[in-house]
């Protein structure tokens, strides 16, 4: 049996997005053309931009189509730091609040940003990953350009109060970014409700294709490209459309529409009885999240005295496709960030496992895990020092 | 189209990894002759390597293990138990991570760390059987002190990092990755770093 739980990382195509970009690989045309071939595409740009504007309740000239939900958050951050009059506030305002638990994409450019002379600050987060709002407000201030904050982690799934957020960052007269990448597809997001300035989406993480994202940016708000140099999407990101990939993403974006409404309730069975036969079954285990405040289609655990990598790879041997936050896996040398950030030790965060369902996830699938993972652990944990007179662990039971 | 890519490993690591040879069953080690442990639990490895020697031949008749870490640490310390067997313990000694990564069939630049824990407990292993029968002349302590555990880098290193022109513990880091994974030698590197400053330079 094949199982694929890793729909963080990336889904399938929708089999509806597949058949219309199948359908339109005959379409070549360059939207930026006059002519019959560049109106035809132009038209399917256009109603893709219109389907995800409505999918998000954003009007259409506020979404802009990027390369990548990294591009789309690169481009928001490196307004604030430009220091040219037609950037945001120049260096007026040149702090940038930002969180512990943020992608790569938005901490590596945080930290890049720092050496070019932002301030930077982290807020942190609980056991479950909610940010500190107190922190928050301690740190608002005048010298605050932009807050970012994610509204769905991708490793534990906890969710924010994006909207509670905005308000705190809109009194000081800062901007607010989210980058909406987990939440988008999973939970209701309308932009208007949650009033913020810019938010990022990718397209492959609603089933869509991968290489196609989009950023919202409010309508008035200062913008600068990051790829400059064209007239495409009315000058605010250079290079020509990726039409085949916009026009899946805007199929995805219609099907999810459809579909998320009616399946969130089922993804949460799933992923209560995942969670209920993992902790009944396997000893020494701990949930790591928001119990309530949290995607249902993420559950991340970690089992002591076990390595993720090792247990990754042996159910990748039995068909199921899950991912971890062990340092080893990653190919970093650090185990995650985000368990580090809500103080998971970091044994445990070594052993973290995170299963990520989807719109085909079924409970079929979610009995067989629970089958083949008991075993797997047990015959980890039977090899490991973790378990022994002698081993750290052992010690301090 | 392309199909499914091996894995980030050679075909006789994953055999080790699927069907480790040697793993020691329970926790009682009474039956042997010596035991080392290396490595932590916080850095993601740890290794329990067991001995039993002939004593005439002094020579290794059975080495058994358990490792907490990834595939690789896994397969690194099942192939040593396989190495290790019959040879005599002065050559067992001086097995280096090289030779175990080459008997795994390579290993992934960002995997050596994982595979260097085994050695060191092997070498622990075999001290620990020096020391029980009354041969503490023959233990042999390693010439060159391992300050990162994680990354196995030793005060040499460190020195000869700073020789190469690492001034600060940034730049040692650059040079030689030392604490990068659990950070917790970065005290004891600082005060490295700064008596390799003053020996050499001065400073």
């Amino acid at each position: 049996m094949k199982v694929y739980f890793d729909h963080n990382a990336t889904t399938p195509l929708h089999p509806e997005v597949k058949k219309e970009m199948i359908a339109a690989m005959e379409m070549f045309g360059n939207p930026s053309s006059m002519h019959a071939y560049g109106r035809e595409a132009r038209a399917n740009v256009e109603d893709a931009r219109r389907k995800v504007a409505d999918f998000i309740g954003a009007q259409e000239n506020e979404i802009i189509f990027v390369g990548s939900g990294s591009e789309a958050n690169n481009t928001v951050l490196s307004l604030f730091v430009c220091s040219s009059s037609q950037c945001i506030p120049g260096t007026r305002r040149s702090t940038i609040i930002t969180t512990k638990i943020e992608h790569p994409c938005v901490l590596e450019t945080s930290e890049c940003l720092a050496h070019q002379g932002a301030r930077v600050k982290y807020l942190n987060v609980d056991r479950y990953g909610k940010i500190d709002l107190d922190q928050l407000v301690g740190m608002l201030g005048d010298d605050v350009g932009l807050v970012s904050v994610m509204m769905a982690n991708n490793e534990i799934g906890t969710l924010q109060d994006i909207e509670a957020i905005t308000r705190m960052v809109h009194e000081c007269g800062a901007f607010m970014h989210t980058d909406a990448v987990q939440a988008v597809g999973k939970v209701p997001v309308d932009v208007r409700k949650l009033g913020v300035d810019f938010l990022t989406i990718s397209a492959h993480k609603i089933y869509g294709p991968k290489g196609v994202g989009a950023l919202f940016v409010k309508h008035g708000t200062p913008y600068c490209p990051l790829i400059r140099g064209g007239h495409q999407e009315r000058g605010r990101r250079a290079g020509t459309e990726n039409t085949l990939g916009i026009l899946g993403m805007g199929k995805a974006a219609e099907m999810r529409m459809i579909e998320m409404p009616e399946e969130e309730e089922r993804l949460l069975l799933l992923k209560r009885v995942l969670q209920k036969g993992i902790e009944e079954s396997i000893d020494d285990i701990a949930i790591n999240g928001h119990p309530t405040d949290a995607l249902a289609s993420t559950l991340n655990v970690s089992f002591t005295g076990v390595e993720g990598e090792a247990i990754l790879l042996y159910l990748d041997l039995e068909g199921i496709a899950v991912s971890t936050g062990s340092a080893c896996a990653s190919g970093s040398l650090d185990p995650s960030h985000v368990l580090l950030a809500t103080g998971v030790d970091a044994e445990l965060a070594h052993g973290s496992i995170r299963f990520s369902m989807g719109r085909e996830s079924s409970m079929q699938e979610v009995e067989y895990l629970l089958n083949v993972l008991p075993p797997i652990i047990q015959r980890i944990r039977n090899m490991s020092t973790a378990y022994i007179k002698g081993g750290l662990h052992a010690a301090s039971r | 189209m392309l199909q499914a890519g091996e894995w980030a490993y050679s075909e006789t690591l994953k055999e080790h990894f699927m069907n480790p040879k040697n793993i020691l069953q329970g926790e009682n080690t009474d039956d042997f002759d010596g035991v080392g442990m290396e490595g932590n639990l916080q850095c993601g490895d740890q290794m329990m390597v067991v001995i039993k020697v002939d004593k005439e031949k002094e020579t290794i008749t059975d080495c058994q293990w358990k490792t907490y870490g990834c595939a690789s640490a896994i397969a690194s310390t099942s192939v040593l138990s396989e190495m290790v067997k019959g040879r005599t313990l002065d050559d067992a000694f001086h097995i280096s991570p090289k030779e175990v990564a080459l008997e795994l069939g390579g290993l992934p630049d960002h995997k050596i760390h994982c595979s260097v824990l085994g050695d060191k407990a092997l070498r622990a292993a075999i001290n620990n059987y020096y020391t029980r029968n009354g041969q503490e002349d023959k233990v042999k302590q390693e010439q060159a002190k391992v300050i990162c555990q994680c990354m196995n880098i030793t005060d040499h290193d460190i020195e000869d990092a700073v020789l190469e022109g690492a001034r600060t513990y940034f730049e040692l880091q650059e040079h030689t990755k030392c604490g990068t994974v659990c950070g917790q030698c970065k005290d004891e590197t600082e005060v490295l770093l700064e008596k390799y400053k003053h020996i050499h330079f001065g400073a």
